[in-house]
């Protein structure tokens, strides 16, 4: 019986693969809610990229909403999210704080350097401990945060022109609507 | 007319190899002999005609046509002419005729070199492989065409992404599919030796040297892929974890499981099933890896989309070839219990082991690699989850193997003798320990840099141990077999290797400055005088080239000219300057002008000392060489099986 193991594997492996595309057609999910949303962000203090004499905390930028964006440049899928960061995200009037997630500084300047860079601020979070208080696994993320330092909204994986005008731009409306 | 010539080519090849597929695996089940006898000649047909088209394709980059939409979007009337012969696998299109063109060097070599065995069971093989042509040329024609014309013909081409314009590049691709592609052959008699059934373990010594060559190129691709990574990406990394390395390394980590468990299989006729599968999964993961990264499923979504027939047949293909092998197993796969019993403490025991900590590896990495995919199907989030996460996984599996490595050749087959081990133990961990603490007057108390002398010194001393042991009880002419030079060789490879990766990454220094024409920087005991920036050219770039001087105690040891170039169609690259060494790199790689308007002002300038980073490549030359000589060994030549099995019961006579 153990020689069908390995079949038995494939075929539930392909099935699972199979099924989760055909359950991802069927049904338009909304995002997951993160246990996250509407709690008050983690306190962080973290380094500025390549100004290792700077830090930012969440004090610091407490009073208007921002954007963090966990970036890093081993992330293939950051590379797909880039343009639109380049050319939307930087217009909506709610500026951008790059999150260098877990990377090598000179990989992760070379790679600005490349794709460009739409941040007001980058910090660096080297060892990955900050990222872990922010429920942070992998890249690209992308958290809203409020004036108040609460997380209003999460994106797991890259902003798609879809995602930024179903989600991002509504969750925006909502802040203006506060008065933020 | 001429590209009509290859496609006409393709379509011949694709004819021979559906006869090359069929005929001679009927003859093979229906003891045909005439059906039997096309296998030879049907698979020096299709490589003649496949021969012809990479020809053809050739010809047509080095005459300009750009009438071929293949050619135009790859090359122009700039690119040098060994650029544009490389081109040629510079695309999707033209490697997939590579990657068949490199099967059916092999099919080729494999008729030419088994008049030693059964007909009937190279009929089976060839057949194997002619089917697996079968798939490759009908994807290249149906969905991939090289020889498109593209009306009206463009005055001038594209260019080839001038990532692959660099010596390295020429014979990377070439030499990693050798690798890849290798693994079909060993694919392929496992299937003939499933179809075939009852030979005993005969097969398993026959398939041996293809399986020691192949991973010897995919080891040689790798390094070549690694260390071009390092001197033109400019920031000094030799491994990204990227999923077109994750695609090599997969089939690597699998392929270094097969090579070990075959040996188990030949010698002891133990774990015959376990040395299929893994021939199963080795293959698999290269036909994946081939596909990953030239489909373009992982790096962009939209390759996917726009041409929804390739992904849907690469899906397609994959499940036949991986669903259909693994049916045939679950149907046909020899009854576990054969072989000779093993205790607890023998070499099978712990080949058995490091094979589950390889595979698991390998596992652990197609998880990583695919992690974008399966966060996409399950509505996860398409997300990467990087080094972080392979570095870690990796170096846990990984640690266990270091540490058992040494004990390998000391394991007796069968039953093993405790007190030998404990006495290699002792002298290896002696040295390894000296070593450890030489090592922290340079280390500066850096634990990873001890830590990797230490490993490095246990494997290095534990296999030296081994090679004074045989010198010292084998008469003179059979100390070292070639198979077992080969393991002494890669196990050599290994203990470099890692002290290569612990102290280069512990001990490196790098610095990114802005330095201004005239000012000098210094990192460790070197410094670097900044002598600004002059414009040169080549055939299809101009590039900015920094002056570098280095000096140490006041002199100048060299001067490095690290580049930015952009290529005609305006592409950037960075090609950085090295001073190589045995036990340091000196590595300069230029950034940019502080002042775009002002080239002549001060430029961000990027400096590294890397210790011993060389050998990380150098470990793995000799783990390459290690898979060809222990492919030369006589015994997998023989004419006939031995008869007496029982030759090998002594461990001294049985190398692995």
């Amino acid at each position: 019986m153990s020689r069908f193991l390995p079949l038995i594997g494939f075929v539930l492996l392909v099935g699972l693969f199979g099924f989760g595309i055909w359950w991802n057609t069927q049904h338009d999910q909304h995002e997951i809610a993160s246990p996250l949303i509407d709690k008050p962000a983690p306190a962080f203090s973290l380094p500025v990229l390549n100004d290792a004499g700077r830090t930012v905390d969440k004090a610091s930028l407490l009073g208007k909403p921002y954007f963090l964006n966990v970036f890093a440049s081993w992330c293939i899928e950051c590379v797909h999210e880039h343009p639109l960061l380049m050319s939307q995200m930087k217009d909506l009037g709610v500026p951008l704080v790059g999150f260098n997630y877990k990377d090598d500084p000179a990989a992760a300047t070379a790679w600005l350097a490349e794709h460009g860079n739409p941040f007001e601020v980058i910090v660096a979070d080297r060892e990955g401990r900050t990222g872990i208080d922010f429920g942070v696994y992998a890249a690209p993320e992308t958290f809203l945060i409020d004036g108040k330092g609460v997380i209003r909204y999460k994106r797991i994986g890259p902003i798609t022109p879809d995602v930024l005008d179903n989600e991002i731009r509504p969750a925006i409306a909502a802040l203006a609507k506060e008065g933020q | 007319m001429i590209p009509e010539l290859g496609q006409f080519a393709l379509v011949l090849a694709l004819l021979l190899a559906i006869a090359q597929g069929v005929l001679p695996i009927v003859g093979a089940w229906r003891n045909n002999a005439a059906l039997i006898a096309v296998a030879r000649p049907a698979a020096a047909g299709q490589g003649v005609f496949v021969f012809a088209a990479m020809a053809v394709l050739v010809y047509a980059f080095l005459s300009f046509d750009f009438s071929v939409a293949y050619v135009a979007d790859n090359s122009n009337l700039a690119l040098p002419w060994y650029y544009r012969v490389t081109a040629v696998w510079g695309a999707h299109e033209g490697s997939m005729l590579l990657w068949v063109f490199i099967l059916n060097v092999w099919s080729v070599a494999l008729a030419a070199f088994s008049r030693h065995l059964p007909d009937a069971f190279v009929a089976r093989v060839l057949g194997v492989l002619g089917l697996i042509g079968v798939g490759f040329l009908a994807f290249i024609l149906f969905t991939s065409n090289p020889f498109l014309r593209e009306l009206p013909m463009p005055a001038d081409g594209g260019d080839l992404n001038p990532v692959l314009q660099d010596p390295g590049m020429t014979f990377h691709p070439p030499v990693l599919y050798m690798g890849y592609v290798g693994f079909s052959v060993a694919f392929a008699f496992s299937i003939a030796a499933l179809l075939g059934g009852g030979m005993e373990q005969a097969w398993v010594r026959w398939a041996r040297p293809w399986t020691n060559v192949a991973w010897a190129f995919l080891t040689m691709g790798i390094v070549a892929g690694s260390w071009w990574a390092y001197a033109e990406l400019g920031w000094g990394g030799w491994w990204f974890w990227d999923p077109v390395e994750n695609a090599s390394f997969m089939p690597w980590l699998v392929g270094v499981a097969l090579i070990h468990a075959q040996a188990v299989t030949e010698k002891r006729g133990s774990l015959p099933a376990w040395t299929i599968l893994l021939s199963l999964f080795a293959f698999s993961l290269s036909l994946l890896g081939t596909f990953l990264v030239r489909s373009g499923v992982l790096t962009s979504v939209h390759a996917f989309a726009s041409d929804p027939r390739r992904g849907l047949y690469i899906l397609g293909f994959l499940i036949v070839v991986i669903g259909g092998s693994l049916l045939l197993y679950a149907i046909r796969a020899p009854k576990v219990a054969t072989g000779k019993p093993f205790a607890p403490l023998s070499r099978e025991t712990g080949i058995m082991v490091a094979n589950l900590l390889f595979t698991t590896a390998a596992a652990m990495v197609l998880l990583g690699t695919l992690f974008p995919l399966i966060g996409d199907a399950l509505n996860l989030g398409r997300i990467s989850v990087g080094p972080p996460y392979f570095g870690f996984l990796f170096v846990m599996l990984m640690a266990p193997a270091v540490l058992l490595l040494p004990f390998g050749p000391y394991l007796r087959w069968g039953r093993a003798d405790g007190r030998q081990l404990t006495s290699m133990a002792l002298r290896a961990a002696i040295a390894a320990v000296i070593c450890a603490i030489a090592a922290t007057i340079f280390a500066e108390g850096r634990l990873r840099a001890i830590a990797g002398v230490a490993g490095a010194v246990w494997v290095g001393a534990g296999t030296l141990a081994y090679v004074v042991k045989r010198w010292n009880e084998m008469p003179r002419g059979r100390r070292y077999p070639a198979e077992m030079a080969g393991m002494l060789l890669a196990h050599t490879g290994v203990a470099i290797f890692l002290m290569g990766v612990m102290l280069s990454e512990s001990l490196s220094v790098e610095r990114d400055v802005r330095l201004a024409p005239g000012q000098t920087e210094s990192v460790g005991s070197y410094s670097f005088r900044f002598d600004g920036v002059e414009e040169t050219s080549g055939p299809n770039w101009r590039a900015d080239e920094g002056i570098v001087a280095v000096m140490r105690d006041g002199k100048t040891l060299t001067t490095l000219h690290p580049q930015k170039r952009t290529y005609s169609r305006g592409q950037v690259q960075t090609e950085s300057a090295i001073d190589a060494g045995l036990f340091r790199d000196i590595y300069v790689a230029l950034g940019e002008p502080m002042d775009a308007t002002d080239v002549r002002g001060a430029w961000a300038l990027r400096l590294y000392h890397k210790p011993f980073v060389r050998w990380i490549w150098l470990g793995g030359l000799f783990m390459m060489l290690g898979g060809f000589v222990a492919a030369a060994e006589r015994r997998f030549r023989a004419k006939k099986v031995p008869a007496a099995e029982t030759a090998t019961t002594t461990p001294e006579a049985s190398p692995a």
